[in-house]
């Protein structure tokens, strides 16, 4: 067994080697950063102070008891909050008076940035408040608020992350305005289509058969409840909230559902008595073929609900969406049965 | 004995021994030409050396990824000033158990020398204070002295540190003073001469087989050059040789016990040696004040040039020499970035079982290509 050794280069190269490395840097860019003069180059999280956001400290004291160092102070003061429901208890919390953090004593661990529950305590990358006097690197609640300005903003969430509970609500809280206002233009475009029927209006009705309950808006949705069902949740023994949602989802179902029958009720309407009116551009070939229009007009047709099979996967094979295609579908299957109506009627009357 | 007394007193022994060219600051006025004299060598030790001092700061900061001093001056230049001004305004301390006299003393013994070896320097052409025939010998003596002050001023501190500092600055000196000189001896036998003067001339109009050859020492005797610079460094106490000072062992070894002016004497005693050392290597080694091998500088053309070039002659060997002295001075603030110091033992091999045999290798070789050729 032999112990293989590094080859040994001959004298003089590593002697040589060190002379080209130091010569190399000797015309590199010098990494220093003249400080007092220009601002260094730190990274964006640089833990340079601490910052405290006053308004979210509630002075539960975990900081100033988790501190190695016992740098913090806070002082604090209990006040009564007025009842917030008539005939309620007031109730007590407790107010900041002073919160100070000793950075003479402090070793910048960072243990009160983390234990702290309320988003109160920040790294801050300020570095520059030196003191000429060890008394003055404590500083006071009115320094550590102004320090908290200059704490970024928290990093952007990984793709496809659950959205924080705050965001989230306020998120669907504005979804639920912008539904409410679509909603309501929907409703008014609704309205001008019954009163001037447009080439395009039939199509309109037609698509609102295929939409299912979910794209149906509600109004007031953030407010009522259906009070059995919150009944029925809280005797099942429910959390309020859990009830308070459930009731609500329910409202909102039954809300969509009237809706619906509602919109039904005004396509059967449109369908009986305005259907009449101009026939789609698309299918006026097939309506040149066709018998008379006034004779087809008074014809009445039953089961409305019914589509042409043929038309509505050559309109879906066409690539058109599948509403159109139910819309085209079911007018060609209404046109069909008219058709054959008459078609029974001519028979019958020579 | 006593009779060849008056014979080394005679005017005729002492004209052979000084003066062999004139020189541009002999004048007729003996008082104003001594000021001038005295004048180039406190500029050289004063001014020159604190240029070699930036230089280092600067070239060793940039080594290192650093830029140097920056804020005194721009880019730093008047940083040795401002510490000279910090030097004199410090506390002198005198540690008790010290011998004061001799510790008071050993800078000025370290830094007078080192202001003595520029007497002799050619900085250009007529720009020196005395062409002595024993130039070299005299340059190479009076450099050794200065070992004496670092020796004094390491037993004088009553401190370990300070002592062992000194005794290995006298042993490295003793170690290191054979293959310089050894070295410089082959310069001499090839040059013909021991003034420097006359070194710097023979390397214009040297012979081969009785064709004029210019050619710089360090050409025929690269050798002999790469022993010298080492052996230079090795007395300079300079990295990778510095084991006098050795921070990381001996505090700063001779230096520890040193504040103030007399700390700031050693420090150019140490910077002066340099600017010393390498104005010697350019005039030994690398043709004194000639811009290249085999070119001289305009207005040298006639043979009696030597001493009289006229103005613009004069200036550009100043500033070629200058040129020189500074490169030298980079290289050795190269090696010192670049090495890690010896160990003791390392050192003192190298200077024995190395440089020395391959010295007296050199002048063998060069005593015969000079009877030969």
């Amino acid at each position: 067994m032999s112990i293989t050794t590094p080859t040994k280069a001959p004298f003089g190269v590593g002697l040589m080697k060190g002379l080209g490395v130091t010569l190399k840097h000797l015309f590199k860019k010098p990494t220093t950063q003249m400080y007092p003069h220009e601002r260094p180059d730190l990274a964006p999280r640089t833990r340079g102070v601490i910052a405290l956001f006053d308004e979210n400290c509630t002075v539960c004291m975990l900081c100033a008891r988790e501190c190695p160092d016992w740098c913090i102070y806070i002082d604090s003061h209990k006040e009564k909050l007025p009842a917030q429901k008539e005939g309620g208890r007031e109730r007590t919390r407790n107010a900041l008076d002073r919160f100070a953090i000793d950075f003479a004593l402090c070793m910048y661990c960072g243990i009160c940035v983390e234990v702290c529950p309320f988003d109160a305590l920040f790294w801050s990358p300020e570095f520059e408040y030196a003191e000429y006097e060890i008394g003055g690197m404590l500083h006071e609640m009115d320094r550590l608020r102004e320090w908290a300005d200059t704490v970024p903003p928290p990093p952007a969430l990984d793709d496809g992350a659950d959205s924080p509970a705050e965001v989230a609500d306020a998120i669907a809280a504005k979804e639920k305005e912008l539904d409410a206002a679509q909603a309501k233009t929907d409703e008014a475009a609704q309205a001008d289509a019954a009163e001037e029927p447009a080439p395009t209006a039939k199509a309109k009705p037609a698509a609102k058969t295929g939409t299912n309950v979910a794209d149906v808006h509600v109004e007031g949705a953030g407010e009522q409840i259906d009070q059995a069902v919150y009944d029925e949740q809280i005797a099942a023994g429910k959390s309020e909230r859990m009830a308070r949602a459930k009731a609500k989802a329910a409202w909102v179902r039954a809300q969509k559902k009237a809706k619906l029958a509602e919109q039904a009720e005004a396509e059967a309407d449109g369908g009986d008595g305005g259907d009449g009116g101009d026939e789609p551009a698309a299918d006026a070939g097939a309506s040149a073929e066709a018998p008379p229009k006034q004779a087809l007009a008074d014809v009445h047709v039953e089961g409305a609900g019914e589509i042409d099979q043929a038309v509505y996967d050559e309109q879906i094979a066409a690539g058109k969406s599948e509403r159109m295609a139910r819309a085209k579908a079911k007018a060609a299957w209404v046109r069909a049965q008219k058709q054959k109506q008459l078609d029974d009627q001519d028979g019958g009357d020579p | 004995m006593t009779a060849s007394l008056p014979a080394l007193w005679d005017a005729g022994v002492l004209e052979a021994l000084v003066a062999q060219s004139a020189s541009l600051l002999t004048l007729d006025n003996f008082w104003l030409s001594a000021l001038l004299k005295i004048l180039l060598c406190t500029v050289m030790l004063m001014v020159v050396s604190l240029v070699g001092g930036y230089l280092e700061h600067k070239a060793m900061g940039h080594m290192q990824n650093r830029t140097g001093p920056m804020e005194a001056g721009p880019h730093g230049v008047l940083q040795l000033v401002a510490d000279g001004i910090k030097f004199i305004q410090k506390e002198d301390i005198v540690p008790r158990a010290a011998d004061p006299l001799v510790f008071a003393v050993a800078p000025g013994v370290a830094l007078v020398p080192a202001l003595l070896g520029f007497l002799v320097i050619p900085l250009g052409p007529g720009i020196w204070a005395e062409d002595l025939e024993l130039g070299l010998f005299y340059a190479l003596a009076i450099g050794s002295v200065g070992v004496l002050g670092i020796l004094m001023g390491g037993w004088a501190s009553a401190n370990k540190f300070s002592l062992i500092g000194g005794i290995r600055a006298a042993a490295q000196l003793i170690a290191y003073e054979l293959p310089l000189i050894l070295a410089a001896a082959a310069v001499a036998i090839q040059a013909g001469s021991l003034s420097l003067v006359d070194i710097v001339e023979s390397q214009a109009t040297m012979n081969i087989f009785g064709t004029p050859v210019s050619m710089w020492f360090v050409f025929p005797q690269l050798l002999g050059f790469a022993i010298f610079v080492t052996a230079a460094l090795a007395e300079l106490s300079r990295p990778p040789f510095d084991m006098p000072i050795a921070d990381s062992e001996l505090v700063f070894g001779y230096m520890t016990e040193y504040t103030g002016i007399k700390f700031a004497m050693f420090l150019l005693t140490e910077y002066g040696g340099m600017v010393f050392m390498s104005a010697l290597i350019s005039v030994l080694y690398l043709g004194g004040w000639q811009p290249l091998p085999g070119i001289g500088l305009p207005g040298c053309e006639a043979a009696a040039g030597i001493s009289d070039c006229g103005a613009l002659g004069t200036v550009l060997g100043v500033g070629i020499m200058m040129a020189k002295i500074m490169a030298l001075i980079f290289v050795m603030v190269w090696l010192r970035v670049a090495y890690p110091r010896l160990r003791e033992d390392q050192l003192q091999k190298i200077s024995w079982l190395v440089l020395i045999p391959l010295s007296l290798a050199n002048i063998v070789v060069v005593a015969i290509g000079k009877v030969a050729l």
